[in-house]
């Protein structure tokens, strides 16, 4: 079994009554492939993403890649990308040293990390910013170092929550044409998870949709 | 996301650095001095609550009392009476030389209460500008130096939250037919109505803690609970009046923090600019809203300035050279001035590095939520809810002794330590928000990206923290240069610091003793100033990025 497989997931958020977010997922992601879940905000999906990345604890189910389960391994070793709404670049650092970040945590040498940095400046579009502060971006640039940064160190799979959801109308539908030929130039397995049908039927191979914490 | 410390016995082990620091230095100190206040000198035995009695209802005690509790009052009635107008001014309006105004207003916040003292001992004293209004040693002289400190915190909470209302919300008003009037008293004063009761609480609390002043101004006319204390130690070397005082002192303050924390204003949502030039009428309001604010911000620091550099015979620079030479025949230093300000920058830098290394650790613990990052925030927080004459007290009771085999007997070590516990709480205070404020996203960020929890506290936290932590590092360093409530118990007779070597100064007669007196606070509100306008400036040049 190659990919990521999702067998009956659950998250619950502790409260007083706790939460049950996601209440039950299974799916199969199988490389080279993306997957969009789709669904209203509120629909746990957002809740899955963080629970197969590993930045929130499972309550249950299992979530395993290659036939591995990934319930032990913490989020730094799942070499899981994530690319968030609203990019979390690093603000201390410039737009290169932000992409270099994961091939730094990984041992990449400086010359290694300099040739990466510039491929991936390259390919999402940005080349001549390397050593700009990511303070002076735009948010379509914003997202686009942060798509590269989530790249760089060729994750397993690369979770997208609601990239382009930040963004103008415009830009939305020019940018998810151009991520979902990035992710297939990359041969990149991807997780989708977004509140807009059109953008899901661009960026993803297939399309599941999610409703008040489980498939629909 | 797991923040670092990973483990919950990483935690309990760190947390022991500050609860060690707090339980020596405070909790023990403090405790004792309640104890001995309700039980008498040998603590436990058979209880003495008599005695304890005995010192309250004595007239002077009462007095006291009556007057800290009248000057509080009063301070806070004059802060609103000026603050309130001058917020508007600056909050709603933006006009040239409104950022000058801003920062004139904040002045005073960040100047040593000796300094204060000093300037409105020159502005009222006999041959000071004023000195013909007949305020020296008056009760109205302290409530303007408590006015003069607390404007600044009138202006900083009420103003920021009128700068964040939005003016649309009054406008809605007038368009359902409210004259300007009413649409403020309806509308715009509702809305402040917390921030207004939060600003006047934190007075409140400001005002029953400013030792200095009364002690300075007040001369032997008006004493505080705080200045009894004082007299209590120093002049009848009553330990036992004074610990019943500093009980009395603590429940004050106790009262004032709860009032304060009832009134908590809701933190503002993120600032809009929201200000506007005035109209031409509205010029006038300003004008007539700030006027009174500058003249007494601005008259105190002119009157020091014109004292200091005043001499028999005119004026010249000879107070400022005297503070190099041997000190005056009638005071009663036994050394040269500088050697007070050499004392004072190096217990500040021993204080300074104290307070970091317990406050850094702290603030990294208490800034993720949870029950026990809440009690030990409290914990921290306690010296701010003891006025720090009691700190000072507690310190000389219990630690001027051998403790733990290390004899601190009249130990210069009593004196940064005292400080390090009076400006821990703020530190915390400066590096709380600032930790709170990174995205746990951003964390999350750079685990996904393979950072372990270790190197996201060093790639992540570190980095982003670092202006933070340089200015509230800046911040107590003033604190603890400008220190005197606790400082003014530990110091040595032979070994005062900057302010304690003032207030003797000050309070011995002769022109050359009061002009050095004003020379040397001149240059502690010189140093402090500098200080904190860096801190200032590594706060905001980084941390407004995040």
């Amino acid at each position: 079994m190659t990919g990521l497989a999702v067998r009956d997931l659950h998250v619950t958020y502790p409260g007083t009554p706790p939460v049950e977010a996601v209440r039950g997922v299974s799916l199969d992601i199988a490389q080279g492939e993306t997957l969009a879940l789709l669904g209203p905000s509120g629909c746990g999906k957002s809740s899955l993403l963080s629970a197969v990345v590993g930045i929130v604890d499972a309550s249950g189910g299992s979530v395993a890649w290659d036939g591995e389960d990934f319930a032990r391994v913490p989020v730094h070793q799942r070499g899981f990308g994530l690319v968030f709404q609203d990019g979390q670049l690093f603000p201390h650092l410039t737009v290169g040293a932000n992409i270099a970040f994961g091939l730094e945590m990984s041992g990449v040498g400086r010359a290694a990390r300099a040739a990466r940095v510039d491929e991936l400046l390259a390919l999402v579009g940005l080349e001549g910013l390397r050593d700009r502060g990511v303070t002076e971006l735009s948010g379509g640039q914003r997202q686009r170092v942060a798509l590269a940064r989530s790249l760089a160190p060729r994750p397993r799979l690369l979770a997208l929550d609601e990239p382009l959801s930040s963004l103008d109308a415009d830009l939305r539908s020019r940018l998810a044409v151009e991520v979902r030929d990035i992710l297939r130039a990359e041969g990149m397995t991807g997780l989708l998870v977004t509140h807009d049908p059109a953008e899901a039927e661009v960026m993803a191979d297939r399309v599941m949709r999610m409703a008040d914490g489980r498939l629909a | 996301m797991k923040p670092w410390p990973a483990s919950a016995r990483l935690w309990w082990v760190l947390a022991g650095v500050p609860v060690a620091f707090l339980g020596l230095f405070f909790l023990w100190p403090a405790g004792t001095v309640i104890v001995r206040g309700l039980l008498g000198e040998d603590g436990l035995g058979g209880g003495d609550l008599a005695g304890a009695l005995e010192v309250l209802t004595r007239s002077r005690t009462l007095d006291a009392i009556s007057t800290t509790v009248g000057l509080a009052v009063a301070g806070t009635a004059g802060s609103l009476l000026l603050g309130l107008p001058a917020a508007w001014a600056l909050s709603r309006f933006s006009w040239r030389g409104a950022r000058t105004m801003r920062a004139l207003v904040t002045v005073p916040f960040v100047l040593p209460t000796i300094v204060v003292a000093a300037a409105f001992s020159a502005l009222f004293s006999r041959s000071g500008l004023l000195g013909s209004w007949g305020l020296d040693q008056s009760v109205t002289a302290i409530v303007l130096a408590l006015v003069f400190f607390n404007i600044s915190v009138v202006v900083r909470i009420v103003g920021g939250a009128w700068e964040s209302l939005s003016p649309r919300m009054a406008d809605a008003a007038r368009t359902l037919g409210a004259s300007p009037a009413r649409a403020f008293v309806r509308v715009t004063l509702p809305a402040l109505r917390p921030a207004i009761a939060s600003a006047a609480a934190v007075v409140l609390l400001f005002c029953s803690t400013s030792f200095a002043l009364v002690l300075i101004l007040g001369g032997s006319r008006v004493s505080t609970v705080e200045t009894e204390i004082y007299l209590q130690v120093n002049q009848f070397l009553d330990l036992r009046a004074a610990a019943v005082l500093a009980l009395v002192q603590v429940v004050f303050v106790a009262i004032a923090l709860w009032v304060s924390a009832r009134a908590r204003a809701p933190r503002p949502p993120a600032a809009v600019e929201t200000a506007r030039a005035p109209r031409r009428r509205e010029r006038w309001g300003i004008a007539a809203a700030l006027t009174p604010t500058v003249l007494l911000l601005t008259l105190p620091g002119l009157a020091l300035v014109e004292r200091s550099l005043r001499t028999v015979d005119g004026y010249g620079l000879d107070h400022y050279a005297a503070l190099l030479g041997e000190p005056p025949a009638r005071s009663t230093l036994s050394a040269p001035l500088w050697h007070a300000a050499v004392t004072s920058l190096l217990t500040a830098t021993v204080a300074t590095a104290m307070a970091a290394a317990v406050g850094v650790v702290t603030a990294q613990l208490v800034a993720r939520r949870s029950r026990r990052a809440s009690v030990l925030e409290s914990l921290v927080m306690l010296p701010l809810g003891v006025s720090a004459v009691v700190v000072g007290l507690g310190v000389l009771l219990t630690l001027n002794r051998s403790v733990l085999g290390v004899d601190l007997r009249g130990s210069w070590w009593l004196v940064p330590i005292a400080q390090a516990v009076v400006a821990l709480p703020l530190m915390v205070r400066a590096l709380v928000p600032a930790a709170r404020a990174i995205d746990p996203r951003l964390r999350a960020a750079a685990a996904t990206l393979g950072a372990s929890p270790w190197r996201v506290l060093w790639r992540v936290d570190a980095p982003l923290l670092r202006s933070a932590t340089a200015a509230s590092i800046a911040f107590a360093f003033a604190i603890s240069m400008g220190e005197f409530g606790a400082t003014a118990f530990v110091a040595r007779p032979d070994r005062p610091t900057l302010p304690t070597a003032i207030a003797r100064l000050l309070s011995r007669p002769g022109i050359d003793n009061v002009g050095m007196a004003f020379a040397a606070s001149v240059l502690l509100a010189a140093l402090t100033a500098a200080i904190m306008l860096a801190s200032e400036r590594l706060r905001t040049t980084v941390g407004a990025e995040i």
